[in-house]
């Protein structure tokens, strides 16, 4: 041990002791996040800037309020990339924010590499909260805490991700933190959704569902983006549902307490039944949970790892 | 002025030299050629009559300028034929008079520009006011690049009979792929009526759509959109094909993947008309450069495989692969310093492009040293049919002397040029120019 | 400078000698039997009684104390684990984050007889964090607090209500608390460089 990271920027620089500390630690947040008066002072004084360039509610909100829980002063920065590319250059928003001494900032940014490119331009410690189709490490986090939480422990286990692996993000994060910790990992989607060379990843790679989740104890579906008609990635959403779509009835073919996550925001229906959903297995509602608990400790972890400019 | 370089090795692939020789230089042409003599001691010292040392003697009284070449190489002035110098349109990029002296300082005679400056070099004006900002402001010469489109569209021809006769040596809408078949069909018929060659930027735009890197492990891992090879190979195979059709020169600009190399090789045995050129970078660097978001490492072709890299290696060894060209583009610090997708694609290279080709090609043995100056002399000056690349007495003197041993290191902050987005900042390099000359004028020297 | 926040895995590397022995495993003893004994005499019995260990020997002493007090009074009062890592006046200032372990209260304190329980009493700032961290979870009728070690030196107005044993220190010295829970063997120790 002995790393010295001052950023979040993906999980692929973690080492399993380092995701451990940060699992341990959430687990002792998520006890503070359950009380009746939620704010503990850790971060009085310090300053977290959420800094996103793509509207995410999800995401910045569970940052936002795991900042506040812990008592930062939390600063909500959106911006469009479209007025980006008019105005200000990430650059110059990198040196405005460092002249605003924050101690942690949240970025969130279609452009794959934002997060490192504004790391190396600020001293506060930047949490990459997804960029592009690269990395979104708080996601990956959370999911592994879940599991952990639900399975008792993550090495062994045998995940299947389902869609589309090419635009995600959550996809390419949670790949890197599984093996890390010792889960097995398969990929399943359209072909034209898988990219190129994935297997070098050390994954399974299947183009048939039931294939996919037949004996895994995880099944991760992910978003698909409907944009991605138009591109020509698949026809339409009836086939993308019939072929990619978790059922009830797709189910079958896995294990009986096979458990069901989604990164979220769902379009029940498509990817994802909305019985499998809200069914018995599905943790979706906990990795929304988790993710305060999970976010709390990155910015508790974090904080202390930076330096005010 | 009368200038003597004395005691170089000369290399001049054209002419299938490579001796210690002495060059006399007059009135912008080199007038004599000389044995050596390899002698150290000052060309006075010596009186003795019939030996080397004497006749040295002898011609140096009425030099007034010696340049002792020991250890150096003289070569034919690189040509490059493909370099983008920006002006009109983009001058705080860089300039005519900028990109010259950055082309001067690295060993660059002569470099073609290309048409995508702001406006388009797609009328005799254009092509005549870089031929007059050259003349007036350049150090080096420039030869225009004429769009094949009104305006790089794609639409309609330009007027390539009048850009011909302004002074353009080649017809290209570099920066963009002619994307319509029957267009590009016509566009190579009406150029080979001036037997002019014609350049296409191999890319289909729809195959490569809103990539930013090779489509490769590394866009997979970095989440980055990627091109795949075969965007350019599906490009240079059908215009391979239309060159068969119409029998028109057609050269490729840039090619980086391994499928372009092995169908040029194809079509060159079957007598295409095809000839092609490579990359210092492409050469030299592979997608696991982009590695970090590194934007200086973004260029269109992208930065491909090492299996592609070797073919290309392999393509300039056995002849596939004509010439080595820059594609010099260079860009602001403020716009390579950004989010990798938003950032430009293109690198600058005329100041590392020579040093680049002895450290990655001669140096291990790719190419002897010969062979590395023909694809940088006497190949280009053949496709586009210049009168240059080659040293004989009456040719032009256009010359570079380089000391192929000199050990540097790339500092950006050197450059003549006004840009400094280069993949090669801090890389140490073996070989570097000592002096240019431009018609029998040094232009630069180290 | 840039601190990472993983250099907390590395434990303290400076060097301490064993310089006397306080407490051993009998007087260790006959110190939470008798702190057990003042909690009843004080709160006459244990009907609203609760215990707060301080992570991570204050709950081992905790259990023992409640352990005792099932002996005195026939009820074990119930145990809860506080982790004050979060009210800690001093993250600025220690460089990596400490590791925050879980509170685990799973109970009410409301109109509860707190006894908070740690190992040594020193500047007091730990139980002033404690004591905001309480208030945070419910509101007792009082809180009291008992530690095995008094050492003096305190920074704020705080004192403790049982204390095992009283020892003067100086400030280069440190009190270390083995426990056989955590540590394998019972003693107390005073420590210096």
């Amino acid at each position: 041990m002995g790393l010295a990271h001052k950023d979040l920027l993906s999980i692929r620089e973690l080492t399993s002791d380092e995701i451990r500390l940060i699992l341990d630690t959430a687990e002792s947040m998520k006890e503070v996040a359950r009380r009746d008066i939620k704010k503990v002072p850790a971060l009085r004084g310090k300053t977290m800037i959420n800094l996103f360039y793509e509207s995410s509610t999800r995401t910045r909100t569970s940052f936002e309020i795991a900042g506040k829980w812990l008592s930062a002063d939390v600063i909500n920065v959106s911006a469009s990339v479209s007025s980006v590319t008019k105005g200000e250059s990430l650059k110059d928003t990198g040196l405005t924010l460092q002249a605003m001494h924050p101690d942690i900032v949240v970025i969130r940014h279609p452009a794959a590499g934002a997060a490192q490119f504004l790391a190396g331009r600020l001293t506060a410690s930047v949490i990459n909260a997804g960029d592009g189709a690269h990395e979104h490490p708080s996601q990956a986090l959370l999911d592994l805490f879940t599991i952990r939480e639900k399975a008792g422990r993550l090495e062994g286990l045998k995940a299947a991700i389902i869609g589309d692996i090419a635009h995600s993000r959550v996809a390419r994060s949670n790949i890197h933190g599984m093996h890390r910790m010792g889960i097995e990992v398969r990929v399943a989607g359209p072909r034209t959704m898988l990219p190129r060379f994935i297997e070098r990843l050390g994954v399974e790679v299947f183009t048939n569902l039931d294939r996919a989740i037949a004996d895994v104890d995880i099944i991760m579906m992910l978003r698909l983006q409907t944009e991605r008609q138009q591109a020509g990635l698949f026809p339409s959403l009836r086939e993308y549902s019939r072929l990619f779509g978790l059922t009830a009835e797709r189910l079958k073919a896995a294990r009986p307490d096979v458990l069901i996550m989604h990164p979220g925001p769902m379009n029940r229906g498509v990817e994802i039944a909305p019985d499998v959903a809200d069914g018995p297995y599905s943790l979706i509602l906990n990795q929304v949970e988790n993710g305060l608990a999970v976010r709390m400790a990155l910015l508790y972890l974090f904080a202390g790892s930076g330096q005010t400019g | 002025m009368r200038i003597l370089i004395r005691d170089g090795r000369v290399i001049d692939p054209a002419r299938g030299v490579d001796d210690l020789l002495d060059l006399f230089i007059e009135d912008g042409k080199v007038i004599r050629i000389e044995k050596g003599a390899r002698s150290t001691e000052p060309l006075e010292a010596s009186k003795g009559k019939g030996t080397k040392a004497a006749r040295h003697a002898e011609s140096a009284l009425a030099v007034d300028r010696v340049m002792d070449a020991t250890g150096l190489v003289v070569c034919p002035g690189l040509i490059d034929m493909h370099a983008h110098l920006r002006q009109p349109g983009r001058e705080d990029k860089e300039t005519i008079a900028s990109g010259t002296m950055a082309a001067a300082r690295g060993g660059f005679t002569t470099i073609c520009c290309m048409p995508n400056t702001d406006p388009v070099n797609d009328t005799r004006s254009v092509t005549e006011f870089i031929l007059d900002t050259a003349k007036r402001e350049g150090a080096v010469q420039v030869y225009p690049v004429g769009a094949i489109t009104k305006g790089l569209k794609g639409e309609e021809l330009a007027e390539i009979g009048e850009l011909v006769e302004a002074g353009c040596v080649a017809i290209s809408d570099d920066g963009r792929p002619v994307m319509n078949a029957e267009l590009m069909r016509r566009a190579m018929e009406y150029v080979a009526m001036f037997d002019l060659p014609i350049i296409q930027h191999s890319e289909d735009l729809h195959l490569s759509g809103r990539g930013v890197v090779h489509e490769g492990l590394v866009s997979t891992e970095l989440g980055l959109r990627g091109i795949p090879s075969a965007s350019e190979a599906v490009m240079v195979a059908r215009d391979l094909l239309l060159a068969e059709l119409t029998g028109a020169r057609l050269h490729i600009a840039h090619v980086s993947a391994a499928e372009s190399v092995r169908m040029i090789r194809d079509a060159k045995a079957r007598g295409v008309r095809a000839s092609c050129e490579v990359t210092p970078h492409h050469l030299a660097l592979t997608e696991d450069t982009v590695r970090g978001f590194n934007a200086n490492a973004k260029m269109n072709p992208p930065l491909r495989s090492e299996a592609d890299r070797q073919a290309l290696l392999e393509g300039l060894r056995d002849g596939t692969i004509d010439v080595i060209a820059t594609d010099h583009a260079p860009h602001t610090v403020q716009e390579k310093e950004r989010e990798f997708d938003l950032a430009p694609n293109g690198v600058i290279g005329l100041e590392t492009a020579l040093a680049v080709t002895l450290t990655i090609l001669v140096a291990p043995g790719v190419l002897s040293l010969p062979q590395a100056i023909a694809k940088l002399t006497s190949e280009p000056a053949r496709i586009l049919t210049l009168s240059k690349g080659r040293i004989a007495e009456g040719a032009d003197a256009d010359l570079t002397i380089f000391d192929p041993h000199r050990d540097w290191t790339v500092d950006p902050a050197t450059f003549a040029s006004k840009s400094r987005n280069t993949p090669f900042a801090g890389w140490r390099l073996t070989g570097a120019t000592v002096a240019t000359l431009v018609g029998g004028k040094v232009v630069w020297e180290a | 400078m840039v601190r990472g926040f993983f250099y907390v895995l590395n434990s303290m590397a400076t060097e301490l000698n064993e310089k006397a022995q306080i407490l051993d495993p009998q007087a260790i003893q006959r110190a939470v039997t008798r702190i057990a004994h003042e909690i009843v005499e004080r709160n006459n019995g244990t009907e609203h009684l609760v215990l707060i260990g301080l992570r991570s020997r204050g709950v081992d002493l905790a259990r023992r104390i409640a352990k005792e007090l099932m002996l005195i009074a026939g009820a074990e009062p119930p145990v809860g684990a506080l982790d004050v890592t979060l009210y800690r006046d001093d993250l600025d200032k220690v460089g990596p984050q400490p590791v925050v372990r879980k509170t685990d209260i799973p109970f009410s304190i409301n109109e509860k007889q707190v006894v908070l329980v740690d190992d040594v009493l020193y500047t007091g700032r730990t139980i002033r964090a404690a004591l905001d961290g309480l208030v945070d979870l419910g509101r007792p009728r009082l809180i009291q607090l008992a530690v095995l070690v008094d050492r003096g030196h305190r920074e704020l107005p705080i004192r403790a209500d049982y204390v095992g044993k009283n020892v003067p220190t100086s400030r280069q010295e440190q009190i270390q608390v083995l426990l056989t829970e955590e540590d394998g063997e019972d003693k107390v120790v005073i420590m210096e460089q």
